[in-house]
């Protein structure tokens, strides 16, 4: 180490200038017992062994291990070290150690490293207890002023998680494919229920697509449904709600339409474009879709929940039918010529 | 403005006026949203829009509501933690008078971007002080004034604390004081779950 020092006579600190120099000294004599020490370090030491005890028996230098002796000690005399009390195993301190002028004994300077905040909390040490030019209040200062902006950060995440709920709450867009989605459907229905054109109601599963999403990735099943949507579009009016209402499940409203055959054709044509090979990636996605289909007009009063459940009803029949087909609610399996021939 | 300030403007005058208050305030300044953001950063135009508003439906001047500002933040409840990070300035009044040159440059350590007012200190002796505050919001200066008169009492030191009008670029609070220990102030932990508030 080079030192900057004009010569120096007569050079001493008594122990009051040590302690307000250095609050948590250590000095030991040349036969290793404790002499004297800072008086942040007799604060923590209060009613325990130290003043005249031997150094090694109060302290237990953990790092660099085998420091078990004054002389092994002052081999390492200005390097970092790393001790705790014997009585206080939860204190870390770490300290450096120097000889003192005419190598007769050492003083040990000691802090308390990152262990800080819990040994202020554990011995109510206040900021006297430090020396002026430590930083171990500001320490303390960053810790709680970095915790009250983490709160606040904290707090501006669950207000904005909970305007991210509201807003998806409120859409009425599938963010996937760009059709409607569930609740869109229900606002539809609520309307077509309650007004005087009749309308119909398709329910429409995709056969084969698990297979897809197994086989090809959930990339090439994004893929699908996102055909699968163009097709519903351009297979239906303008003025049709197409729903996206799970995974793989959709819901066509169609208003002023019931006639039993058209909304049949209307369901095969929508079932043969999604027969249709998709391409992805060099591959070819193979889906088909089974359709259920219930009309207002088959109802006194027609009401969303029983009409949702008829059109999934028929989508059962056609399902169980051998897929790839339509059913109408109401019309009984048997009677059906394409179950007839399967 | 940073957004703490914005919001702790609100938080004041809605624990001292009330929620309602608040809203027509907002509406007055015509901020186009209900709240301010902590974490965001606003036009200072917002925050004197907000301030003037106040002041005119509260039928209180504009110094007077930014000083009530500083003793809000201060003392109210609601703001422990700001109070304790300023206890970190020092152990006595005096000690704390000493700190505020390094106010600033402590927020910064837990937020980067925020603009606090530039503080400078003249010690004419071990009682008398002049402070004399920088900040690009007018009336700043009775915002510390608030501060100062509500931490003196936190210390338990009797003090005079007035604001001097404009001076040498900002503004000047000349602070006198009177006996150092006063009463014995309120309790002040240097960890945070000791204090049993």
């Amino acid at each position: 180490m080079n030192l900057a020092c004009l010569p120096i006579t007569d050079f001493n600190l008594g122990p009051e200038a040590l302690g307000a120099l250095m609050p948590m000294h250590l000095l030991i004599g040349a036969d290793g017992r404790i002499l004297a020490c800072g008086p942040t370090m007799q604060k923590l030491m209060q009613g325990k062994p130290l003043l005249g005890f031997d150094f090694f028996d109060v302290f237990e230098v953990r790092r660099p291990s085998g420091l078990g002796s004054l002389s092994a000690l002052r081999a390492r005399s200005g390097g970092r070290i790393y001790l705790n009390a014997r009585t206080m195993p939860a204190t870390g301190f770490r300290g450096i150690a120097v000889p003192l002028a005419g190598g007769k004994g050492m003083v040990i300077n000691l802090s308390f490293g990152i262990g800080l905040v819990d040994a202020v909390r554990d011995h109510q040490l206040t900021d006297a207890d430090f020396a002026p030019t430590d930083l171990a209040v500001e320490l303390l200062y960053v810790v709680e002023a970095k915790s009250a902006v983490m709160q606040e950060l904290r707090d501006l995440n669950l207000r904005l998680q909970g305007a991210k709920s509201a807003a998806e709450e409120q859409a009425l867009t599938d963010t996937l494919t760009g059709l409607r989605n569930r609740r869109a459907l229900d606002l539809a229905l609520a309307v077509a229920t309650g007004g005087p054109r009749p309308f119909a109601l398709m329910h429409l599963d995709l056969d084969f697509f698990k297979a897809v999403n197994d086989t090809l990735g959930h990339a090439a099943g994004d893929h699908v449904l996102r055909s699968v949507a163009r097709v519903l579009t351009d297979e239906t009016r303008a003025n049709d709600t197409v729903a996206r209402v799970g995974g793989d499940e959709f819901v066509i409203l169609l208003p002023g339409l019931t006639d039993p055959t058209k909304l049949e054709q209307i369901g095969q044509r929508i079932i043969a474009k999604l027969c249709e090979p998709i391409p992805y990636e060099g591959q070819m996605c193979r889906i088909a879709a089974s359709v259920g289909v219930t009309y207002s007009t088959a109802y006194t009063h027609p009401q969303s929940d029983e009409m949702l459940n008829d059109a999934d009803q028929a989508l059962y029949s056609a399902k169980r039918a051998g897929r790839g087909c339509v059913r109408l609610h109401g019309v009984p399996p048997l009677a059906d010529p394409q179950l007839a021939q399967a | 403005m940073h957004g703490l300030i914005n919001r702790s403007i609100q938080c004041f005058l809605r624990d001292t006026y009330g929620a309602a208050t608040w809203a027509a305030v907002a509406r007055e300044a015509q901020l186009g949203f209900d709240n301010f953001e902590t974490m965001l950063m606003y036009d200072l135009a917002l925050t004197d829009a907000v301030i003037d508003a106040a002041s005119r439906l509260l039928g209180r001047p504009r110094d007077t509501v930014l000083e009530d500002l500083g003793i809000y933040l201060v003392s109210h409840p609601n703001v422990q933690s700001l109070r304790r990070l300023l206890r970190f300035g020092g152990v006595t009044f005096a000690d704390f008078l000493h700190s505020l040159e390094d106010l600033p440059g402590r927020a910064r350590l837990a937020l980067p971007d925020i603009d606090l007012p530039q503080l400078d200190l003249i010690d004419h002796s071990a009682a008398d002080f002049t402070l004399i505050c920088h900040s690009r919001l007018s009336g700043a200066g009775f915002v510390v004034v608030g501060i100062l008169r509500a931490m003196a009492d936190d210390y338990g030191a009797l003090s005079v604390v007035d604001h001097l009008g404009a001076r040498d670029g900002g503004e000047a609070i000349m602070i006198t004081l009177a006996e150092t220990s006063f009463t014995s102030g309120r309790r002040f932990d240097l960890a945070l779950k000791a204090v049993a508030e």
